[in-house]
C-alpha cells in the first residue's frame, strides 16, 4: 500500500466491532468439539504411562488384556515403531515407546475397549518388564553429564560418539563489536534470572478419533492446532500414503501452543481402529494433558547489558540454558527464539547470546503462547529497569531513546517493516498517569513498565519447501452467499471469523451471508496451523487474494452490463454500485448472478507465500525472522503486603500495535487474554516436579488444576487495551499479530512494579507469596526495605552534596 | 475425565433408614451428602465404597433454627444455605463468612456443613490419582508404609482443611451424632483427633445430625482463611479468634483456633495469662500472635512453602485480632 493510509471509514466491515460467528454456538453448548462426537460402533482407548522417569523395556505382555472381553485391540510402541518429531531434524519420538521410557507419563501400550472401565481394566493386566534407567531432572546435571555416563544412559543416543546424548540443541550467535560496546559502556548491570515452566492449561483436554474405512483409509478427528502436519505425519508413521489420509479438525477448546504437534493419541487411535475394526476414541484426562506438557520451557538466563550514561545501549551478552525435557518438541527453534527474537523494540548495537537446551527425565517442553522469547523478555526487560535506575533516568525514556525504529534491520538482520511502539508506550504512560504516579505512590504501592516485539508467523514452514504457508477457496453463487474453504485452525481465536470479516468486506456481502468451512483436509486446501501468531497475516493474505481475484470478475461482468470500467463497480454493503453514477446500483445478490451467467460457476482460491529477503545472512538467520512484527507496551499497577510477601496486581495498561485491528473487539480479547496468562504465570504458575527429598524424583508436582494454580477470575487485574494502528504494507489490510505479543510484557511491567512498590527485586518467576516475602525478609534485615527514590529527587539531592 | 469406581447408591429419606443401611453395609458403606469431597477422593481410588447412602434427602438432618439460644444447623444444609441464611449471618456471622470461603459457588451449592466438619485431611502424596501415588509408592494414608512428608515414623500428618470447623470451636458448639444404639453429643474441638490417617472420633455408623451452637451477645469472632486465590484454593493457613466483649469494652475469653497446618484444628493455649487484664491493645495482640507462632509447626503436606506458612501465623493472628477489637457491640 502507498500513498495515505486507509481510515476505517474505507472499510464496511473491517475494523469496526462484530460478532465472532462461532459465538453464538459456542455460548450456548450447540459447537460440537472432538469429544462431542460419537461414531457408530465407536470404542474408547486409554494408554498405559510408565510410572518410571527413565528406564529401557525388557518386555511388555499384553495377553492379559487381550484376553478380557471388551477388549477390541492392544498396541505396543513395536505396532508403529517409525520415529517422528514436530521439527524434522529432530524426530525423536516414537508413538509409544519402543524400548525405553523418559518420563513418568510416557506412553508404553494402548488398549481398545468397549468403554472406558473395561479398557481402564485392561491397561491393569499389561506387564511390563522395566530395567531402571539412571534420570536426570536438572538441566545442568543433564549436561555435566558427558562423559560421566555409559553412551546407553544418555536420554537420547549421541548425536556422534563421545557427544552427551543429554543435549538438543546449541546455538551461539554474536551480531556487532561487543569489545567496543563493553567499552563505549558507562553503566553495567550483570544478573541471573529463572522463569519457572508453565503449561497451557486450555479448557479442552486433548480428545482424538480414529476411523480406518473398509477401503484402507483412515479419518482422524483431532484437537489439534496444526492439521497439516498431523496430516503428514500420520501418514509416515502408519505407514499410508498422503492420499488416505484425512484429517478433520473440529472446534478447538482452546490451545496455546499445547496441540502444535502430534501427540501419541492421534497415532493410537489410529492403529486401534486398524486393528479393532472400528472407530476408537481417547479423550485425555487432565493429568494425561500434564504429562503430554509442551508447555513453556524453564530457563536459566544471565544477561551482561551496558549503556551509556545518556542512556544509549551498547552491548547485550546472555547465556541461555532451556530445561527441555524429554522429547525435543520445536526445541531446536526454541532455543534460536531464547535469542534471536530479543533485537527489537530496541536497537542493539552488539549482541551475543549462548544457549543450550538440555534433554531432562520430564514431560516434554516446548511451545507456550510466546514461544521462546516470554522468558527472555521478562530478564531483559526487568535489565533495563536496573539499568535505568542506576542511570537515574525514567524507564519510559530509556526505552524510548533506544526505538529501532520502523523500515529497518535488527541486528540480527531481521526485517521490520511498521512499527508503532513509540506509541505503545505513549499510551501506556498517559493512560496510567505514569509521569506524576511512578516513584510517588506509597510504600506498598508501585508501577512498572515493559515492552516487547513479537513476530506475526514464522517466515519459513517447519518442513523446507516454497509451497504457500496458507490457501483459501472461494465459491459463490446466485443466491448470494459466500462460501469461504479455509485451510486455518479455529482454536477459539477467531480464525473463521476473521475470514467471513475479510469476505464480507470484499463482496459487500452481509456477514450471515459468509460461511465458513474449515479445517478438513479433504476439502480445505493447506495452511500450516495455528502457531507463531501466523493465521491473520497469512491466512487473511490468502483470503483476500481468493476474493479479489473473484471479485474481480464481478467488477468486470457488471462493468459489462453497464458497459462501463470494472474498476468503478464498487461492492459494499449489500449493493453493487458506481460512486459516480446513482443510476448504476444493484443488490449484491444481482450483481453474483450477472458475473454467473458472464462466467460460469464462481470460485477461486488464493494463497499467501512469504517475502524472501527478510531473515539474517548466517546459520539460523531465518528463525525468528517474519514478514511482520508486532509490538507491546505494559504498565502494571501492583500493591505488595509487606508482611505476607502477598502482591495484588490491580490493572494493567497493555497498548498493542497490532497493524490494524480486522475486529476490535477480537484483539482486544487477545490483548485481555495474554495479559491475563502473562499475570498468572508471573504470580502463580510453577509447572514444577518432585524432586528426592519429596516423593519421588521426576514425578509431576501436582497434575490437576486445583493445585496447578490458575487465577480465578475475581484475582484477575482490570485489563485496559488500547490498541494502536501502525497499518503493516504487507499485513492484510495492514494487521499485524495480536495473539502473542501482549503476553510478553505482563511479567517484568508487575517484576518492575513490585520494586516500584518496595524496593525489591525478584529475579526469579514465579512471584509467590513465599518468594517475595523471602525478598521483603531480606531487605528488611538489610535495612533496605523502602520505596526507591526518584531520579529527579536523587539527582536535586546529589546536586546539592556536590554544591 | 477420571472414572468413578462402580458402587450402589442409596437415598433414604429418614435417619433410621439411614443407619439401617449402614449397619447392614458395614464396612463396605460410606455415608454422602454432597459429595464434593468423597466423589473427587473415589476417582482417586481413596475409597472404593460398594454401597453410598446418600443423606441429602433425610429430613432429620435438614433445617436451619434459632431457638433457647442457640442456633442449630442440620449436617445437610449446604454451605451456600449456610453462608446467606439470615438467622446464620445474624447469630454467628464469622460461620458465615467461613462458609463462604469454601471452594466456588457451585461447590458450596452442594457441600454441605456435616461434610465440612468430616472433610478427610488433605497431602499432597495423598490427593492424587492412583497412577501418580502408584509411581510415588504410595503413602502411610493409603496403600503404602511411607509417610513422604516426614520420611521418618509411621504417624499421619495430612492436613485438617476445612473452613468451619475452626469457626464452630471457638464459637463452643455441640454435634448430636446417632448411632444404632442411640444418640451421644460431642464437642466440636473433641471431634478431632491429631492423626492424619482418620482424624475423627466417630464410629462406622454413626451420623452426624445436626449442629448446635450456643447464642452468646457478647461473643465475638473473626476468621481468617489465607490461600493463594481468591476462591477454589483449601487453605494454606486459617486462622478464628474470638472473645467475650463486656459492656466495659474489655474482653474476656479471648481464644484462637488454627487449622490447615496440621491433622486436626489446633486450639491455641497460653492466651488466658496474656489477655488477662481484657486489654486488646497492639503490645497484646503481638504477644499472643508470638504465643500462636510457637505453637505451630507446619510440614510439608501441602505444595506450599512450610516456612512461610509457619511464619503467617503470628501476621494472621494479629490481623484477626485488630479486626476482632473493631467489630462493633452489635
Amino acid at each position: 500500500m502507498s500513498g495515505k493510509r486507509p481510515s476505517r471509514d474505507d472499510f464496511a466491515v473491517i475494523g469496526r466491532p462484530q460478532r465472532k460467528i462461532d459465538g453464538l454456538a459456542k455460548s450456548t453448548g450447540r459447537a460440537a468439539y472432538t469429544d462431542d462426537i460419537v461414531l457408530p460402533g465407536m470404542l474408547h482407548g486409554k494408554i498405559l504411562r510408565s510410572p518410571h522417569p527413565h528406564a529401557r523395556i525388557r518386555s511388555i505382555d499384553t495377553a492379559g488384556a487381550e484376553a478380557l472381553p471388551g477388549v477390541h485391540a492392544v498396541v505396543t510402541g513395536a505396532d508403529f515403531p517409525t520415529p517422528y518429531g514436530i521439527i524434522p531434524w529432530t524426530p525423536d519420538e516414537t508413538a509409544l515407546a519402543v524400548d525405553r521410557v523418559r518420563y513418568i507419563g510416557d506412553g508404553v501400550a494402548a488398549v481398545a475397549a468397549v468403554d472406558e472401565d473395561t479398557a481402564l481394566e485392561a491397561l491393569r493386566r499389561i506387564e511390563v518388564d522395566y530395567e531402571i534407567l539412571p534420570a536426570v531432572f536438572d538441566p545442568h546435571d543433564a549436561l555435566a553429564a558427558e562423559g560421566n555416563y555409559e553412551a546407553g544412559d544418555y536420554i537420547h543416543p549421541p548425536k556422534r560418539e563421545g557427544w552427551n546424548g543429554n543435549i538438543t540443541k546449541k546455538v551461539h550467535l554474536e551480531f556487532g563489536d561487543l569489545d567496543a560496546g563493553w567499552k563505549a559502556g558507562e553503566i553495567e548491570v550483570e544478573a541471573e534470572y529463572y522463569f519457572e515452566g508453565t503449561t497451557h492449561a486450555a479448557i479442552e483436554p486433548h480428545c482424538a478419533i480414529g476411523r480406518f474405512d473398509g477401503d484402507g483409509r483412515l479419518t482422524v478427528w483431532s484437537s489439534t492446532q496444526v492439521p497439516h502436519y498431523l496430516h503428514r505425519e500420520l501418514a509416515r508413521v502408519l505407514g499410508l500414503h498422503p492420499a488416505e489420509v484425512r484429517v478433520i479438525q473440529p472446534p478447538v477448546g482452546g490451545a496455546f501452543g499445547g496441540k502444535s504437534e502430534p501427540f501419541d493419541l492421534e497415532f493410537c487411535v489410529a492403529a486401534l481402529s486398524r486393528k479393532a475394526g472400528r472407530p476408537v476414541k481417547i479423550l485425555y484426562t487432565r493429568e494425561e494433558v500434564f504429562y503430554a506438557h509442551r508447555g513453556r520451557h524453564p530457563f536459566h538466563m544471565w544477561y551482561r547489558t551496558a549503556m551509556t550514561r545518556d542512556g544509549m545501549l551498547t552491548g547485550v551478552d546472555a547465556r541461555i540454558v532451556l530445561d527441555g525435557g524429554a522429547y525435543a518438541s520445536f526445541g531446536l527453534v526454541t532455543t534460536y527464539y531464547s535469542g534471536q527474537l530479543l533485537t527489537a523494540p530496541y536497537a542493539l548495537p552488539a549482541y551475543r547470546f549462548d544457549s543450550v537446551r538440555a534433554y531432562t527425565n520430564k514431560p516434554a517442553c516446548g511451545p507456550k503462547r510466546g514461544h521462546g522469547s516470554v522468558q527472555p523478555r521478562f530478564a531483559f526487560e526487568v535489565q533495563l529497569d536496573k539499568l535505568a535506575e542506576l542511570g537515574d533516568i525514567d524507564p519510559i525514556e530509556l526505552r524510548r531513546r533506544n526505538f529501532i525504529g520502523a523500515n529497518t534491520r535488527t541486528v540480527n538482520e531481521l526485517r521490520v517493516t511498521s512499527n508503532g511502539f513509540l506509541e505503545c508506550l505513549e499510551a501506556v504512560e498517559g493512560a496510567s498517569g505514569w509521569k506524576e504516579r511512578w516513584r510517588r505512590l506509597p510504600f506498598g504501592r508501585g508501577l512498572g513498565v515493559a515492552g516487547s516485539t513479537y513476530i506475526s508467523g514464522t517466515n519459513y514452514p517447519i518442513y523446507p519447501n516454497d509451497m504457500p504457508q496458507s490457501g483459501i477457496q472461494v465459491q459463490i453463487d446466485r443466491s448470494g452467499r459466500v462460501a469461504v474453504f479455509s485451510g486455518g485452525s479455529e482454536i477459539g481465536q477467531g480464525t473463521d471469523s476473521a475470514m467471513a470479516y475479510i469476505a464480507a468486506e470484499e463482496f459487500g456481502v452481509p456477514l450471515e451471508h459468509v460461511r465458513v468451512y474449515r479445517g478438513d483436509t479433504d476439502f480445505t486446501p493447506v495452511d500450516l496451523g495455528a502457531y507463531s501468531s501466523r493465521v491473520t497475516f497469512m491466512l487473511g493474505n490468502a483470503c483476500i487474494d481468493a476474493c479479489r481475484k473473484l471479485k474481480r470478475r464481478i467488477q468486470e461482468a457488471v462493468a459489462e452490463h453497464w458497459e462501463g470500467e470494472p474498476e468503478a463497480v464498487v461492492l459494499r454493503e449489500g449493493r453493487a454500485f458506481d460512486p459516480s453514477d446513482p443510476e448504476r446500483s444493484l443488490p449484491i445478490r444481482h450483481a453474483f448472478q450477472i458475473a454467473e451467467t458472464r462466467w460460469g460457476t464462481l470460485g477461486e482460491t488464493g494463497s499467501y507465500n512469504t517475502p524472501k529477503d527478510v531473515h539474517g545472512q548466517y546459520r539460523g538467520g531465518t528463525i525468528g525472522a517474519s514478514p511482520a512484527y508486532s509490538f507491546t507496551a505494559h504498565i502494571a499497577e501492583v500493591e505488595v503486603d509487606p508482611e505476607t510477601g502477598i502482591v495484588t496486581v490491580d490493572r494493567i495498561w497493555v497498548a498493542h500495535d497490532c497493524g490494524r485491528a480486522l475486529n476490535p473487539v477480537l484483539v482486544e480479547g487477545q490483548m485481555e487474554g495474554s495479559a491475563y496468562m502473562g499475570f498468572a504465570e508471573a504470580l502463580m504458575e510453577e509447572h514444577v516436579f518432585k524432586d528426592a527429598d519429596h516423593g519421588r524424583a521426576g514425578l509431576h508436582n501436582a497434575p490437576s488444576l486445583l493445585d496447578y494454580r490458575l487465577p480465578t477470575s475475581v484475582d484477575t487485574p482490570e485489563l485496559e487495551s488500547l490498541i494502536i494502528e501502525s497499518v503493516d504494507p504487507e499485513g492484510p489490510y495492514g494487521a499485524k499479530e495480536a495473539g502473542e505479543g501482549p503476553l510478553h510484557p505482563s511479567i517484568p511491567a508487575i517484576a518492575n512494579a513490585i520494586h516500584d512498590a518496595v524496593g525489591v527485586r525478584v529475579d526469579r518467576l514465579p512471584f509467590s507469596p513465599p518468594r517475595v516475602w523471602r525478598a521483603l525478609e531480606k531487605a528488611r534485615e538489610a535495612g533496605a526495605l523502602a520505596k526507591p527514590a526518584h531520579p529527579a529527587d536523587r539527582l536535586s539531592s546529589r546536586t546539592e552534596v556536590g554544591a | 475425565m477420571l472414572r468413578l469406581p462402580a458402587y450402589r447408591y442409596h437415598a433414604p429419606r429418614r435417619l433410621s433408614d439411614a443407619l439401617e443401611l449402614l449397619a447392614r453395609f458395614g464396612a463396605e458403606a460410606r455415608v454422602v451428602a454432597g459429595g464434593t469431597d468423597l466423589i473427587p477422593n473415589m476417582k482417586h481410588r481413596l475409597f472404593e465404597p460398594a454401597h453410598l447412602i446418600g443423606l441429602s434427602r433425610v429430613d432429620e438432618l435438614h433445617g436451619i433454627e434459632v431457638s433457647d439460644g442457640w442456633l442449630t444447623i442440620g449436617a445437610a444444609e449446604t454451605l451456600s444455605s449456610i453462608a446467606s441464611h439470615p438467622a446464620v449471618v445474624a447469630s454467628t456471622p464469622a460461620l458465615a463468612e467461613a462458609a463462604r470461603h469454601v471452594a466456588g459457588p457451585q461447590i458450596r451449592n452442594r457441600a454441605t456443613i456435616g461434610g465440612n466438619l468430616c472433610l478427610d485431611t488433605r497431602c499432597t502424596y495423598y490427593n492424587q490419582t492412583e497412577f501418580w501415588r502408584e509411581a510415588l509408592g504410595y503413602c502411610l494414608k493409603k496403600d503404602g508404609d511411607t509417610c513422604h512428608v516426614t520420611r521418618v515414623g509411621k504417624k499421619c500428618v495430612a492436613a485438617h482443611s476445612a473452613d468451619t470447623p475452626p469457626v464452630l470451636m471457638v464459637l463452643g458448639a455441640e454435634l448430636d451424632v446417632v448411632g444404632v444404639d442411640g444418640s451421644r453429643t460431642v464437642r466440636v474441638e473433641d471431634l478431632f483427633v491429631a492423626d492424619g490417617i482418620r482424624n475423627l472420633r466417630l464410629q462406622h455408623g454413626e451420623i452426624l445430625v445436626r449442629i448446635r451452637i450456643p447464642i452468646r451477645p457478647t461473643s465475638r469472632a473473626v476468621y481468617r482463611k489465607l490461600r493463594q486465590r481468591g476462591a477454589v484454593d483449601f487453605p494454606l493457613l486459617t486462622v478464628v479468634v474470638a472473645g467475650e466483649r463486656g459492656d466495659n469494652g474489655r474482653w474476656s475469653d479471648i481464644r484462637g483456633v488454627v487449622t490447615g497446618l496440621g491433622s486436626r484444628p489446633r486450639a491455641l493455649t497460653g492466651w488466658d495469662a496474656i489477655a488477662s487484664d481484657g486489654r486488646l491493645d497492639d503490645d497484646v495482640i503481638e504477644s499472643l500472635a508470638q504465643r500462636a507462632h510457637a505453637q505451630c509447626h507446619p510440614l510439608e503436606n501441602m505444595i506450599v512453602d512450610p516456612d512461610w506458612r509457619r511464619a503467617m501465623v503470628p501476621v494472621e493472628i494479629s490481623r484477626a485480632l485488630k479486626a476482632l477489637r473493631t467489630t462493633t457491640a452489635d
